[in-house]
């Protein structure tokens, strides 16, 4: 990255602009709906947090620049600018307290895509120098190492050999001519190996071709939730090399709602052309395996549990019904919370917050959201689909001194398998 | 001729046509302002339809999610009943239906005056409680800018004084007239370059919004 300054910011908040951002600040009639459908602000009570607000600078610029009243403003001198002190201002509105969860874009009357903003503005932020050091940190050890979280290949490799001394599966790596290229989350890596070793496990069953790849392991891009497309591009060029390199057809989002829109959505754009492979989630594998009859469970638990749908999954992804088939698969017991699917309400730490060190207070105070729909469930287990969710969770609930065990789906639908040993 | 017979035959006349040219005008270059920006080429592999899904936003925005009806019954119940009040005056209102057929040669039938009244006192009332709330209501206080407070003005003139002019309330009757078509054409000059605008724009918007969200087969 060249030096961050006020004008390359500016210019990145210029280039950003596009016909539906001007259409949704022209239509903008502050009416303040927005802020109720987002979580930092309903569990502060603090107006600072209103969603559109939290885009001011980039509406400036676009006042400034794209409209002729805007230009007229500013010949009177009636404009204000946006310096570098507004920006160090919202640094906090457009990082520690928005997780892009698209919630506020479903609600405003007017149909603003709030969101779709967010993730805009922060181009303008990182070229000004205006984004947090955590984020900064996950991004250049995401260029420099291969992961947010300096997991390396080495790590990689040593987790394959505990699960496949655990579980006597094979993982193959660098395998050329699999059908799917599977694809992880560090904090798979590290916190839920059991993710990997379920997959082995029901692509055994199911027969699925697969590998994992030398040169991309990593699903998730930092460079996304830092808003920096040069960094975005280069992550998302590593998985389009490895996935040619190795001939697959398809590749696997893991469980993580972040890395599905990266890889889904967001990465095509970014090479400046479609991928020569699909990409699939996990999630919506598993279900295509499920309808097709695949893979069969067996000893539904009758434990009530309750789904934390990952905000990138439903709003962004619109995965919704993938995962109430799978949990229909694992438990007899299902209880939805009461805003879910589409209208779920984030964990507080999606977008790059939970890497940000000066966002942990306030994540912690809105988990409160969280941890209340959970109470309203009453159930007794969390399951999940991303594993950053599910660290925030754990997180929260230790905070809030509440007892829940977390699973993911896909480890739960493992577990219970019908493994057909004569298939061998 | 009398003082207030000159004023109104001036607003109706060369102020009226100069409201009426800037206000196309405007609305036309906002729309090529917009328009103009374009969109990206989206080169990830869509889930849905894009076309469908944007005109259902279109319309499906007009409803609320009950959840925030809940949180914000003012907002959404006064914004209700100010939209339909005004639509109900603007289009259901004999004189205006008349003045329409006189200049474009065609009309539709209207609702009874009494009705209209009472659609207008409750728009009215409306918009007072909006603009009780606004000032009451920390978030709205935040986003307000003076556009905003400008805006409601704007709005609220037109409608009050055609409430004055209806029911005689200032005499002589063509300056009562006179004023209401005055602040008409205010709103119409000041309605391209303004919030006022999202009345046009909000549909290109929920379209975006739909068709954004319709390719990943997200119903917004
Ligand atoms: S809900 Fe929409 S129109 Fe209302 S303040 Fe938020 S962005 Fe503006
Ligand atoms: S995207 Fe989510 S966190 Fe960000 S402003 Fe909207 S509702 Fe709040």
């Amino acid at each position: 990255m060249s030096e961050a300054t006020l004008e390359r910011g500016l210019n990145a908040f210029k280039e950003q602009i596009d016909a539906p951002v001007a259409a949704f600040f022209s239509s903008c009639v502050s009416c303040g709906m927005c802020a109720e459908a987002c979580l930092f602000y309903t569990e502060t009570g603090d107006p600072k947090y209103t969603p559109i607000r939290k885009l001011e600078p980039l509406r400036r610029v676009w006042e400034q620049e794209y409209t002729i009243v805007g230009k007229i403003k500013s010949l009177l001198g009636l404009s204000k600018p946006v310096t570098d002190e507004l920006l160090q201002e919202w640094q906090e509105l457009l990082y520690d307290s928005c997780t892009m969860c698209a919630r506020c874009s479903m609600v405003c009357p007017v149909g603003n895509d709030i969101a779709y903003m967010v993730r805009k503005a922060r181009e303008g932020m990182v070229a000004s120098g205006n984004a947090p050091e955590g984020v900064k940190g996950a991004s250049m050890r995401a260029v420099k190492i291969g992961s947010p979280m300096g997991v390396t290949l080495k790590a990689v490799e040593a987790q394959i050999k505990h699960i496949e001394a655990d579980s006597g599966l094979t993982i193959p790596m660098d395998a050329v001519g699999a059908d799917y290229l599977v694809l992880l989350s560090s904090m798979e890596i590290m916190n839920f190996p059991e993710y990997l070793e379920a997959l082995a496990k029901i692509f055994k069953q199911a027969k699925v071709t697969w590998t994992l790849c030398s040169t991309a392991f990593e699903a998730t891009n930092s460079g996304i939730q830092i808003g920096s497309s040069d960094i975005a591009r280069e992550l998302v060029q590593r998985i389009v090399d490895g996935a040619e390199r190795l001939k697959v057809k398809c590749v696997i989002s893991p469980e993580c709602g972040h890395a599905y829109t990266a890889i889904r959505w967001e990465g095509p754009n970014l090479i400046g052309k479609p991928f020569p492979f699909k990409v699939v989630h996990i999630l919506e594998l598993l279900d295509e395996l499920r309808a097709s009859g695949r893979i069969k469970t067996t000893g539904l638990e009758s434990d009530s549990m309750t789904f934390h749908d990952p905000c990138s999954l439903v709003r962004k992804g619109g995965v919704i019904e993938e995962p109430r088939n799978l949990m229909g698969m694992v438990t007899t017991n299902f209880i939805e919370m009461q805003d879910h699917g589409k209208w779920a309400w984030c964990c507080g730490g999606g977008g790059g917050v939970s890497s940000n060190e000066d966002a942990e207070e306030l994540r912690l105070k809105v988990f409160k959201r969280k941890k209340e729909q959970l109470e309203q469930t009453g159930a007794d287990i969390l399951v999940t689909a991303c594993a950053n969710c599910r660290l925030v969770i754990e997180e929260g609930l230790e905070e809030y001194k509440m007892e829940m065990p977390i699973t993911g789906l896909s480890e739960l639908v493992a577990e219970h398998l019908v493994v057909d040993e004569t298939k061998e | 001729m009398s003082e207030p017979m000159d004023f109104l035959l001036w607003v109706r006349g060369p102020a009226f046509d100069v409201a009426a040219l800037i206000f196309v005008i405007g609305v036309v270059v906002r729309f090529f302002e917009i328009f103009s920006l374009g969109r990206k080429a989206n080169f990830s592999e869509p889930r849905g339809t894009e076309f469908g899904p944007g005109m259902k936003s279109v319309l499906t925005r007009s409803l609320p999610e009950p959840g925030m009806f809940k949180r914000q019954p003012l907002t959404i119940l006064v914004g209700y009943v100010f939209h339909i009040g005004l639509l109900i005056s603007l289009i259901l209102f004999v004189p205006h239906i008349e003045l329409f057929r006189e200049t474009f040669g065609f009309g539709w039938p209207g609702l009874p005056n009494p009705l209209v009244d009472a659609a207008a006192v409750l728009s009215i009332v409306a918009l007072l409680a909006a603009l009780w709330h606004r000032i009451s209501s920390p978030v709205m206080r935040i986003l307000t800018t003076n556009e905003d407070w400008l805006v409601w003005a704007l709005t609220f003139l037109p409608m009050l004084t055609g409430y004055i002019a209806y029911h005689r309330m200032i005499d002589p009757y063509p300056l009562a007239l006179g004023l209401h078509i005055l602040s008409i054409e205010a709103l119409m000059i000041f309605f391209p370059f303004t919030k006022l605008m999202h009345a046009f724009t909000l549909f290109i918007a929920r379209w975006y919004n739909g068709a954004m969200s319709g390719r990943r087969v997200v119903e917004s």
